[in-house]
């Protein structure tokens, strides 16, 4: 592989990305599953970097999920992202930072559908005049949180107290990175990298001490695909998807992944289970699984954050081993410990999965 | 005294209309950019659909402008024109001008640069290389290997890529590409017997003369597997071979499989040359970025620009045939022009707005 080949398609897909007094709008699925991310990612923008984040109590649900359902109509959904930038200007911000993938893509085909056909625009201020006798400016500039964690990972490295470095061997940690499918396959130009070679992870790996693997399977979805999963009947479908990934990226022997999609790390963590179950296969090393990450879990991480305030007793597979591996110290007797003292209990072990 | 024409650039099409206009008695002037004529026909070595050696056509280029005492200037970097009552004037960089009553431009073509087709991994992945690399291989005698150095079992050879392909932006036919992956498949199972050989295409494209016969005979004698259908992308496995995704449209399935090298059939875009020169002298360009002919049917060699006329790809891809036959109606057309025969005073039997297409 020829890594220059990379290096002048990076060079090509570059994007402008606000650098404070930002407008943080929540992701549906990360706040339900990951909320230790989110409030990662405010905890560095604030605590860290310093910088102006504000989030609206009214903000909803962009209607992503229900509009890549074919649930929610396209003027619907279209009203709803009206509503979000109307929360925007009432608050005097115009630096849009979504949490979540889809709704970056949402923002990002109704911005470009409006540049497009400026009657629809017209239309959808109508609608939202209407129901809500709101108005709404169109934000200076929209970046996914993991394109502001991105341009800030040299500030981000030089504040860490830990590098992705394997604290035994002193060899760069093999990092599997997956890039959530609505971040930049719909506008390759609007994600860091492009499309067929996204840089934005790659971009904080790198600079984090780590080493990326690239694997025939990379671009493939993670086995979310909202209808894979949501259907029920379609299940088998977002596990194959998963399993393809696995099997593809297992000869590389990846120490960890790190994602910036909702779904994506909660599929490939929770799949790496289900897959033992059914295969008695699994895709780490001594019948772990491969620890699958967010990349706020793993700023936090290189930070020095204590792990259980990331959220990542949580996750299905083990991050120990992962830690043990860089050094990272951390109190196993407090994994369970809630936030206000109250003890969580602890989770079955699984049959074949091995965990810790 | 004879009249002068000018013809700028000296692929095929430049060599040949300027043995022409020579023959026809005019004083022709052959300008190329590069130290020596021939173009894109020097970096191939075998020619569809009768193998015989791309050096042979030259051969027979070259004898017609030494017959024809062709004044031949290499390495000549046009700066300006200009045209001032029907005279033209081009100046060079080396301060020399060349006056001329007509001017033949046979700018030509640039192959498409497959590395703006990301998903395919050209300049990334080791084992993707292009039909012109692949028959810089044969041109030399070099053997095929891939980048590890052995000889490939399994060769993907892709078609279409930069042509008829809206991301792209080269929404056109490059016509050339199929009839090459037929003759290249065929020349690597001449030199690899053993070798599985796939093309991936859309639509086979056996348009010229016996091309459709050695389409037949790359199946029925070499065994080269046919697939239609487009890739989606390829990939690298960790052993260095490619990894391609591919729908068959005909089993309607999608296909995986990995091939030890991948072959890119890069089309045709009009070249550099004929963007520089174009807005040199005012010509007008059609919507796929070649020029635009003062008539799609009837004054394919006539621009826009009064004594401005073209010939060869410069006005759309062609095969070699068609090109040294399109530079032959070049030079008749400019004779007419300076003889005062012009074909563009000709009336049309209906004055319909005629379809934009280029």
């Amino acid at each position: 592989m020829n890594i220059d080949g990379k290096i002048a398609i990076w060079k090509d897909y570059q994007k402008h990305i606000a650098a404070d007094k930002y407008f943080y709008v929540r992701s549906c699925v990360r706040q339900n599953f990951f909320p230790g991310s989110e409030t990662t990612f405010l905890r560095i923008l604030r605590e860290e970097l310093g910088k102006d984040v504000y989030e609206h109590p009214c903000h909803t649900t962009c209607t992503g999920i229900g509009y890549h359902g074919d649930i929610v109509p396209l003027d619907t959904m279209m009203t709803v992202v009206a509503r979000q930038f109307a929360l925007m200007t009432e608050a005097g911000y115009e630096n849009l930072v979504p949490s979540c993938i889809t709704s970056f893509g949402i923002y990002t085909e109704v911005l470009d559908t409006w540049h497009h056909f400026p009657e629809t625009e017209a239309r959808v201020r109508e609608y939202l005049k209407k129901a809500t006798g709101r108005e709404f400016k169109i934000p200076a500039n929209i970046a996914h949180a993991s394109d502001v964690v991105y341009k800030f990972r040299n500030e981000i490295s030089a504040k860490a107290k830990y590098k992705l470095v394997n604290q035994h061997t002193g060899k760069p940690l093999k990092v599997v990175e997956h890039i959530g499918c609505h971040y930049s396959k719909m506008f390759p130009d609007k994600g860091i990298g492009g499309a067929e070679y996204p840089y934005v992870l790659i971009g904080m790996v790198n600079d984090w001490g780590g080493e990326i693997v690239d694997y025939p399977e990379r671009r493939h979805c993670c086995g979310f695909g909202f209808r894979q999963y949501l259907v029920q009947a379609n299940r088998g479908y977002s596990i194959a998807c998963s399993h393809k990934k696995f099997e593809s990226m297992q000869p590389y022997k990846p120490d960890m992944i790190i994602t910036n999609c909702p779904g994506c790390p909660m599929f490939l963590d929770k799949w790496q289970y289900a897959i033992a179950e059914m295969e008695g296969k699994t895709y780490g090393e001594n019948g772990q699984g491969i620890p699958v990450f967010t990349y706020e879990e793993v700023a936090g991480l290189i930070l020095g954050y204590n792990p259980w305030d990331l959220g990542l007793q949580t996750h299905q597979v083990s991050c120990e081993p992962l830690l043990d591996k860089i050094g990272i110290p951390y109190n196993a007797a407090e994994k369970y410990d809630g936030v206000n003292g109250i003890k969580l209990g602890k989770p079955e072990k699984p049959a074949v999965l091995q965990c810790v | 005294m004879k009249k002068k024409v000018i013809v700028i650039g000296g692929g095929i099409a430049g060599m040949e209309s300027s043995a022409h206009l020579a023959a026809l008695g005019y004083e022709v002037t052959l300008l190329e950019k590069s130290d020596k004529l021939g173009g894109h026909l020097l970096n191939w070595e075998k020619l569809f659909p009768t193998m015989r050696m791309g050096k042979d056509v030259v051969t027979f280029l070259n004898e017609g402008i030494e017959k024809g005492k062709v004044h031949v200037v290499c390495n000549a970097n046009i700066t300006s024109a200009i045209q001032k009552n029907n005279q033209f004037s081009v100046f060079l960089e080396n301060n020399t001008t060349y006056l001329a009553d007509a001017i033949l431009v046979t700018t030509g073509y640039d192959l498409f640069d497959a590395r703006r087709k990301e998903e395919y991994g050209y300049g990334i992945y080791n084992n993707v290389i292009t039909s012109a690399e692949l028959e810089g291989i044969f041109l030399n005698g070099f053997q095929i290997v891939t980048a590890e150095g052995n000889a490939p079992k399994r060769i993907g050879i892709v078609h279409c890529v930069g042509s008829r392909d809206e991301k792209t932006g080269n929404t056109y036919c490059s016509k050339v590409c199929c009839v090459t992956a037929v003759k290249q498949s065929i020349e690597i199972k001449e030199r690899l017997p053993d070798a599985e050989v796939y093309c991936f295409y859309m639509d086979m494209r056996m348009f010229g003369m016996h091309f459709e016969a050695l389409y037949r005979e790359a199946q029925e004698k070499w065994g080269v597997n046919f697939i239609r259908g487009r890739l989606s992308e390829a990939c690298e496995n960790i052993d260095g071979s490619v990894l391609v995704k591919v729908e068959d449209t005909l089993a309607g399935k999608p296909l995986k499989m990995s091939v030890d090298l991948l072959v890119l059939m890069v089309g045709i875009e009009p070249s550099a040359g004929t963007k520089q020169v174009g807005k040199m002298l005012n010509l007008q360009f059609g919507v796929n970025r070649f020029f635009k002919t003062a008539d799609q049917h009837t004054l394919t060699n006539v621009s826009n620009v009064k004594g401005v006329f073209f010939a060869g790809t410069c006005t759309g891809p062609k095969t070699i045939t068609n090109t040294i036959t399109d530079a032959r109606a070049a030079a008749s057309t400019i004779a007419n022009y300076l003889s005062g025969h012009e074909i563009d005073d000709r009336i049309m039997a209906s004055d319909i707005q005629l379809v934009a297409l280029w």
